[in-house]
């Protein structure tokens, strides 16, 4: 992956909209666009059930398999992929943590929303590089 | 040999030159991953471990069941079915 990302507007609305929905709990979900000569292009963001146990969710997401699994589908009806994930930090910074780092995927844009009582303070995506998050331009979508 | 469609997620796409599903004939979960490998090398690694065993961190679907929740890698195949290849999604801020 190059080192840029673009949000749709539709994708931009739905992270503010979405990213704090869950506070003070983590709020997390899948990325859907189209990754084209390494540069990423998301389309839309959906929001899925945090599943991490209870009691872990103000610091930990887990996305169900199952739950993936439908994003996915509804990603391939659309002619789209899933392109990367998203997750909030409540009260945190728009960094990944260690945790975030020991779980990543490589050829992901991962997008971590800053959340507090508010709403979204401030959003920034990310790319794994060797063992850790090397951070890339995120971008308005031209269109 | 039933011929199945094994859908391909992105962070694993490296090893099949970006195809997001690649067709094989096999009998059973195991053995798709087997010719999935023969045809590009590597990719196997990232499913199984050296033991043979499915990784913690991925997870098989033949249509909508878990291959966890069926024969594991053991699991029979039919004509036409969709392996989806699913890579665990977590995290979290600390």
């Amino acid at each position: 992956m190059s080192g840029q990302v673009t949000l749709s507007p539709e994708a931009r609305d739905g992270l503010r909209r979405r990213a704090g929905r869950g506070y003070p709990q983590e709020d997390c979900g899948l990325l859907l666009g189209r990754r084209e000569a390494g540069r990423v292009e998301v389309r839309r963001a959906l929001r899925v059930r945090n599943r991490a146990g209870t009691g872990e969710r103000t610091r930990r997401y887990r996305i169900d398999p199952a739950d993936y699994l439908r994003c996915e589908r509804r990603a391939q009806a659309a002619g789209l992929d899933v392109v990367g994930i998203w997750h909030s930090h409540p009260d945190g910074e728009a960094a990944p943590s260690r945790t975030d780092a020991r779980l990543a995927w490589a050829r992901w844009c991962y997008l971590v929303a800053a959340v507090d009582r508010r709403g979204v303070r401030e959003l920034r995506a990310w790319t794994l590089r060797g063992a850790g998050f090397r951070e890339i331009t995120l971008a308005p979508c031209p269109r | 040999m039933p011929t199945v469609t094994v859908r391909i997620p992105t962070p694993l796409r490296g090893f099949t030159a970006e195809a997001d599903e690649v067709t094989v004939d096999a009998a059973d979960v195991g053995g798709a991953i087997h010719v999935l490998n023969a045809a590009h090398p590597g990719i196997a690694a990232r499913i199984l471990t050296p033991e043979g065993e499915l990784r913690p961190y991925v997870n098989l679907f033949v249509g909508t069941h878990n291959v966890r929740d069926l024969d594991g890698l053991a699991s029979a195949l039919r004509e036409g079915d969709v392996i989806a290849i699913i890579p665990a999604v977590a995290g979290g801020a600390r």
